[in-house]
């Protein structure tokens, strides 16, 4: 397969078929652990390795693996790597896998990953499916710091733990609980449709 | 006693699933348009979630920690679920063929629902014995089948409202999440009461 075309690959995951805003996947994880800009940037990379990593082994044992039994083999290669993710955050940054709790297993389940593998890894080759699947966990990675952002500088006054809000404001403490997640997101896609309405209108 | 119940009344009205660890997002945004397919998903996930937090319960305090192998919990917890929801499956299909064709689709898509595979890792995360994780999965269960109907109910009204052509679809329904979380943050005074 040609460069123009693992860019293509790439860049689709960005913003035209973006998992989260266009494919509504992996909700679950991205309204939960982004009450700051760190869990949002750990959570991202994360579900990037596990995505690239299962991407690469789907793609290479696609032929092999029969289809009835494809999904639980995706599943048990899925969770090995989420293994190796948890336990790496939990010796190197004991603090961030305190903060992300269950939701770094989870990541199992996270419909982007398993979905990656059904729709085009197991149907792909080796370099198209890592391009793909870095290209869908970067799109993924930048709408958790968005959203990271916006909900730790509304609902916390600090971006990355520094003060940026000045003292008079008073948080709005709603942004950090579930309901200004759920609120949030529902704009954010707003916006987005919005934003596509009017690319089709010119 | 009062601990099962205390646990029973927190899972399904404040910490739950949906509305305060964002658990099983995917079905509940996906399958919450009609009231029957609302239920017959909360019905397959009430069942679910309770016998797979027996088993894991079970596979991960007699098998893995005997065994100094915590590790390998989260591998074997999916592989459970996977293989439970099939063995769930055959049955219904052998002994309710009507309760089978009114779950339909829902049973399969239930092996990536993240409440299940949450509530198993809760579980775990909270220490309970054998019995509060029963009733824990079945209040999960319980929670999840609410907040669904619920959300059902008012997305057939949400048809004919007249909203912002831009809010339509998925949008809308997560601010009418949102809403609902606001809501149901009223029930925190429960507890401690």
């Amino acid at each position: 397969m040609g460069r123009q075309n693992l860019m293509t690959e790439f860049i689709k995951g960005l913003w035209k078929d973006h998992p989260l805003m266009r494919q509504l996947l992996g909700m679950c994880s991205t309204l939960a652990i982004t009450t700051t800009v760190i869990n949002g940037i750990s959570m991202g990379l994360g579900v990037t390795f596990v995505i690239v990593s299962t991407s690469f082994f789907v793609s290479i044992i696609r032929k092999i693996v029969p289809p009835q039994v494809r999904i639980a083999v995706y599943a048990a290669i899925i969770a090995t790597f989420v293994t190796i993710v948890d336990i790496f955050f939990k010796a190197n940054f004991p603090k961030i896998s305190e903060a992300l709790g269950p939701y770094v297993p989870l990541i199992i389940v996270n419909c982007i990953v398993l979905g990656r593998c059904e729709a085009f890894a197991c149907k792909n080759g080796i370099w198209a499916s890592v391009w793909d699947g870095l290209g869908m966990g970067l799109g993924y990675t930048w709408v958790l710091i968005v959203l990271g952002t916006i909900r730790e500088l509304l609902g916390s006054g600090t971006i990355l733990g520094k003060t940026i809000m000045p003292s008079v404001y008073n948080p709005l403490v709603v942004m950090v609980l579930p309901a200004g997640a759920f609120l949030l997101l529902g704009f954010l896609l707003a916006l987005m449709n919005r934003l596509e309405q009017k690319k089709q209108v010119s | 006693m009062k601990d099962l119940i205390l646990i029973f009344i927190s899972t399904v009205l404040i910490n739950n699933f949906v509305l305060y660890y964002f658990l099983g997002i995917c079905p509940f945004l996906g399958v919450s348009g009609k009231i029957e397919s609302a239920f017959g998903m909360g019905v397959a996930v009430i069942f679910v979630m309770t016998i797979a937090n027996a088993l894991s319960w079970l596979i991960y305090h007699l098998v893995l920690v005997k065994m100094g192998l915590g590790f390998l919990a989260y591998l074997l917890f999916i592989l459970v679920i996977a293989a439970l929801v099939q063995i769930v499956e055959m049955f219904i299909r052998k002994f309710s063929p009507p309760l089978y064709r009114a779950l339909g689709i829902f049973l399969p898509l239930i092996t990536v629902n993240c409440a299940i595979l949450g509530a198993t890792l809760l579980m775990v995360t909270k220490n309970y014995n054998f019995i509060q994780s029963v009733v824990y999965g079945f209040a999960g269960g319980l929670g999840f089948t609410l907040i669904i109907l619920v959300m059902a109910g008012i997305r057939e009204d949400l048809e004919y409202a007249d909203i912002p052509s831009v809010f339509k679809g998925a949008a809308i329904t997560l601010v009418t999440t949102g809403l609902l979380a606001l809501i149901f943050m009223g029930f925190s005074g429960l507890i401690s009461a």
